[in-house]
């Protein structure tokens, strides 16, 4: 950075030059190589190679994204979801942030608790799938429960590692000041583990991607995960495609919001 | 004969853990007077920490008591600073809101001590750092901030436990002046940990040599040094300086394998 200001010699112009053209040719390969892969499965469904009934075809996809806009219902399954899945991670995040303050603050606690979170850990959470409806019915709570389960024991691991790490030092210095363990908290421990907290939220973003969608494909009446399993019961692959790539863009938005997020947040921290 | 501003009685740490006891100080007494800068240093894992923890009020000892102005160490005190190894500057803090930590956790901010906090960061040029990170200060200028977090709480005595070990050579003879030349302006005791023998010698009247585990004292050195100016890089040209260096050196019998 310090010789931005200043005259750029020719041979670093070179190299700025060549890095660009680098990053382009990188960009430009990413786009072609996804229109040849379009290119090919449409040629293949239309010259008859392959049966666009059951492996749909790109201009379908295109015909059943534009039927849904007209019908007003592209919108409201992309909003359902994804509605889900932000209430889903935002709850499994600050529910699994709390209990991991809980724990830091109980030691005992921390310990007596300990088999059950990995034993919740490594329990494939899905499967507690028809529990969760019994409970809660078989409605956008249940998708919702189901999305903040699936986060909510990572984000409790993550986080209570990333209070065990703060630096004993750091606690030492607070005590000697006279700091209750209340302000150790306040002063240290929650704000130096923001980065960790953040990370946490970056994982539960996919996790909750998976409960919602496992949600719906249980029970619901709407959503991307509706919609597919119900193209698929009809026949529809079309509709089927459609929801897994609307799916898969507004995962890849959500993901990088939270990285904006992570970004704004280390700029407001320097 | 006046009163000694620290008084360590015969103190006895041990501590317990599942692989059996561990004997870390033994019959420790030691006197510290107001104004006083005393080095200790011994072979690691002698108890050095251990007794500086014990003083901060932060360790109960086994035995004995440690008594500050007369009054016998009951958990923290309010008269007792300490400084780390590293700055342990909170990244996500402007310095002043660094500085003013104690006071924050004390629910001592007033007026009246902003206003000491800010001459203090004015007399050792940090003001026009207050709102700058941590991230973007020099290492020196990170131990100065860090001094005077510590200084802003007004305590009689500072504890630092081998408080200039993470910087570099360099800065670390440039930091040592600096503390000590604020340490001494401040009018205040000092207690400082170290495993430099010259860094222990030219800081401190007084050095102490702890014996290895189960730490006792093994002896002190009254620090007499002939230098026009007593800062520490100018001490080390002093003549008697290789003398005790080499008397140290020999009493703390470190055996290289
Ligand atoms: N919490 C603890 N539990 C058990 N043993 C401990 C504990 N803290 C320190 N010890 C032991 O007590 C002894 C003294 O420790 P201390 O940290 O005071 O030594 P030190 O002189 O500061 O060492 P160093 O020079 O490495 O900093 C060491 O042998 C250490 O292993
Ligand atoms: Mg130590």
């Amino acid at each position: 950075m310090s010789n931005s200001q200043q005259a750029i010699s020719p041979e670093q112009a070179a190299y700025l030059r060549k890095l660009r053209r680098h990053k382009r040719e990188i960009f430009l390969s990413q786009v072609l190589l996804l229109v040849a892969l379009l290119g090919i499965w449409e040629l293949a469904a239309s010259a008859g190679w392959i049966n666009p009934f059951i492996t749909s075809q790109p201009s379908g996809i295109i015909k059943t994204i534009v039927n849904l806009y007209n019908s007003g219902d592209l919108f409201r399954h992309i909003g359902v979801t994804v509605w889900e899945t932000v209430v889903g991670f935002t709850l499994g995040t600050i529910l699994g942030t709390i209990i991991a303050i809980i724990l830091w603050w109980s030691e005992p606690l921390a310990k007596v608790l300990e088999p059950y979170l990995v034993v919740l850990n490594s329990l494939p959470k899905v499967a507690l799938g028809p529990i969760i409806i019994v409970w809660m019915g078989s409605g956008v709570s249940a998708i919702i429960v189901m999305a903040l389960l699936v986060s909510v024991v990572v984000t409790i691991l993550g986080v209570y590692a990333g209070f065990s790490q703060v630096d004993p030092d750091r606690i030492k210095l607070l005590k000697t000041f006279g700091a209750s363990k209340g302000q150790i908290l306040q002063k240290a421990v929650l704000p130096g583990s923001v980065p960790t907290i953040i990370s946490a939220l970056k994982i539960n973003v996919g996790l909750s991607w998976v409960g919602v969608i496992v949600g719906e494909f249980l029970v619901s009446k709407a959503g991307l995960g509706y919609l597919a399993v119900y193209g698929g019961q009809v026949f529809r692959l079309n509709l089927v495609m459609t929801s897994v790539i609307i799916l898969g863009a507004a995962a890849a938005i959500m993901y990088l919001a939270v990285v904006l997020l992570e970004k704004l947040f280390i700029r407001w921290q320097q | 004969m006046e009163q000694p501003l620290v008084q360590v009685k015969d103190i006895v740490v041990k501590y317990h853990s599942p692989e059996g006891e561990t004997t870390a100080l033994e019959n420790i007494s030691l006197d510290v007077y107001q104004g006083q800068f005393i080095s200790i240093v011994g072979p690691s894992g002698c108890g050095k920490s251990t007794l500086l923890n014990v003083i901060a009020g932060l360790l109960k000892p086994t035995q004995g008591e440690v008594v500050i102005n007369g009054r016998p160490v009951e958990g923290v005190s309010t008269s007792v600073g300490y400084m780390p190894q590293t700055d342990q500057l909170f990244e996500w803090r402007s310095i002043w809101r660094n500085v003013i930590l104690g006071l924050e956790v004390q629910n001592k901010l007033t007026a009246e001590t902003r206003r000491s906090v800010r001459q203090l960061l004015e007399r050792y040029g940090l003001w026009e750092f207050r709102n700058a990170f941590p991230s973007q200060l020099s290492g020196g200028m990170r131990q100065r901030a860090a001094l005077i977090r510590t200084l802003a709480i007004d305590p009689e005595i500072l504890l630092l436990d081998e408080a200039f070990s993470a910087l570099d050579y360099q800065t670390r003879l440039v930091v040592s002046d600096e503390v000590k030349k604020i340490i001494c302006r401040e009018g205040k005791t000092a207690i400082l940990v170290t495993h430099d023998i010259s860094e222990a010698i030219s800081m401190a009247d007084d050095v102490v040599v702890l014996t290895k585990r189960p730490g006792t004292i093994k002896s002190i050195h009254k620090i007499v040094l002939t230098c026009q100016e007593r800062t520490p890089i100018k001490c080390r040209e002093a003549p008697e300086f290789r003398d005790y260096f080499n008397l140290i050196w020999k009493e703390l019998d470190i055996h290289v394998q």
